[in-house]
């Protein structure tokens, strides 16, 4: 029963992480109809950005923490306005080339910089576990604390906002934005500045756990792929229970089912079956449209 | 009365093929102007160009300013609103949300809450479906609904693409009823496109006929609609 109990908490831990990449995911999606395949290597940039400012610059953590999801904010605004402006008109599959490309080259550029040696990456919470449990420590609840914070600031802010409200009507119907004043462009830039500070956030979080190194997101953006398919593509709350759902599931199937080594084919196995059956995902919103 | 828009050479066109081919029109102030034509005279085309949705050539002036090939949404902060052809919904957002949209470039916050109470007093409709998803409307509330957010910009010149297309007649009564009291009230200079010419004329002080992408009549309503050829081509008696 403790064993049981103990891979539902570390289900729970590691769903944290997935909804947080998950968020990414979702949040380039809602801005721009597109899935960004590069976004667990930015994701890892940023973090090996976080950890420069606190081993090589000595900031304490939370300044650069802070000051990492703004470099994330202005490089992911960066990249879209250089390498995916002028494929703006092009055919979806230059757009997912460009992606691998910005996947292979941050990949590459993390090695360079940074070398491929495994690092640790500090945690700001205390180390003892919490309430004397010896399930979960202080940096898995502080994960799922800060995702769940995360998720909530962004849905106010689409849900409140008239900035957030001018992303979403980008998204859907740029021409009709366009009609309304709407600087489509620079709407599609923000999006992914947002992107990439909640994939720098999601990558300071892991790193602690699965340590630093350049191909640290591989296996996590599979799951964060699904999970927010499972929650619904659209749908950040959904990606967050998205997350939570593959975590558990993931560890469970890991321990009694299939053993440690085939647990990453849950994760396809899950994208596989939620695009056969309900491509909308569990909170996903089926669009109702008259002609 | 003072000259709202001047069109002078207007040429435009999508990729290698010429639509307009050097149009000469104006609009005056506080009037509706209507520019009847047939199928793919150009009458979309002409409405695109003057808010730079295709690539021009020539000279748009919008009270004496230039305005020919400027990005759409700096057109739209000058104060050119368009009704779209298709309406141009935002299916995915609520009514409310799509009008609200209406004066995102708005700042005077007051004032915008009081237009919004306005607007609905005009379509009661929009009001009682504000929290709906917009692609469930009706084709009519569709068509109400981007009249609504296109008022919702406060503009000093509308531009309205075939608001009769697809309704019923009751409806596209109703909906003509609105845009000549919007007029009449708030002195909305309005451009229309409509390939119903009497409805058109009725309604437009002044008409303008396109032929394959050239005016060929001008001139008053009146005028326009006792003009022999327009008559027999266009008003089918």
């Amino acid at each position: 029963m403790e064993a049981f109990l103990h891979q539902i908490f570390s289900g729970l831990a590691a769903g944290g992480i997935y909804a947080s990449v998950a968020l990414a995911l979702v949040m380039i999606y809602t801005a721009t109809h597109h899935i960004n395949f590069a976004q667990g290597e930015m994701a890892m940039f940023a973090t090996y950005i976080g950890w420069a400012l606190i081993e090589q610059v000595g900031l304490p953590y939370w300044v650069a923490f802070f000051l990492t999801i703004a470099i994330a904010f202005v490089a992911g605004f960066t990249i879209e306005r250089i390498v995916l402006r002028p494929l703006a008109d092009k055919p979806v599959l230059s757009i997912i080339i460009a992606f691998i490309g910005l996947l292979v080259i941050f990949n590459a550029l993390a090695g360079f910089f940074f070398s491929y040696t495994i690092k640790a990456f500090p945690s700001p919470f205390p180390t003892s576990p919490p309430f004397g449990n010896k399930f979960l420590s202080w940096h898995d609840l502080g994960t799922v604390g800060i995702t769940v914070m995360v998720l909530l600031l962004l849905f106010g802010f689409f849900r409140f906002t008239p900035l957030g409200l001018a992303m979403r009507a980008a998204a859907f119907n740029p021409e009709s934005a366009r009609l309304v004043g709407i600087r489509v462009g620079l709407m599609l830039a923000l999006g992914w500045g947002l992107a990439a500070s909640i994939g720098g956030i999601a990558g300071m979080l892991v790193a602690h756990v699965v340590y630093l190194d350049p191909n640290m997101m591989s296996g996590i953006l599979l799951y964060g792929f699904a999970s927010a398919l499972l929650g619904g593509i659209d749908n950040p709350g959904g990606a967050v229970v998205g997350g939570f759902i593959v975590g558990v599931a993931e560890n469970l199937l890991g321990a009694y089912v299939i053993g440690t080594e085939l647990k990453l084919s849950v994760a396809l196995v899950l994208i596989i079956g939620v695009l056969l059956v309900r491509p909308a995902g569990l909170f996903g919103r089926r669009l109702v449209t008259r002609v | 009365m003072a000259k709202l828009l001047e069109v002078k050479g207007l040429r435009a066109g999508y990729g290698p093929t010429e639509v307009l081919h050097g149009l000469d029109f104006e609009i005056e102030e506080g009037g509706i102007t209507t520019i009847l034509g047939a199928n793919g005279a150009g009458k979309t085309t002409t409405l695109r160009a003057i808010c730079g949705m295709v690539r021009v050539s020539g000279q748009v002036s919008l009270g004496g300013q230039a305005i020919a090939g400027k990005a759409t949404e700096d057109i739209v902060r000058l104060g050119v609103a368009h009704v779209p052809d298709g309406r141009g919904t935002f299916v995915q957002l609520t009514t409310e949300e799509n009008i609200r949209l209406g004066a995102y470039v708005r700042s005077d916050k007051a004032a915008v809450a009081a237009d919004m109470e306005r607007i609905y007093g005009y379509f009661p409709r929009l009001k009682e479906r504000r929290e709906q998803q917009a692609g469930t409307l009706s084709g009519g509330e569709q068509q109400m609904l981007a009249i609504s957010r296109a008022l919702m910009l406060s503009p000093r010149l509308l531009l309205l693409d075939e608001p009769s297309f697809g309704l019923a007649p009751l409806i596209v009564q109703e909906i003509y009823r609105i845009l000549r009291e919007i007029n009449r009230k708030e002195r909305v200079s309005m451009l229309l496109v409509e390939q119903n010419a009497a409805l058109a004329l009725d309604v437009a002080d002044h008409a303008y006929l396109l032929e394959t992408g050239n005016v060929v009549v001008s001139g008053t309503s009146d005028v326009i609609k006792n003009d022999e050829t327009v008559r027999r081509s266009y008003l089918g008696y």
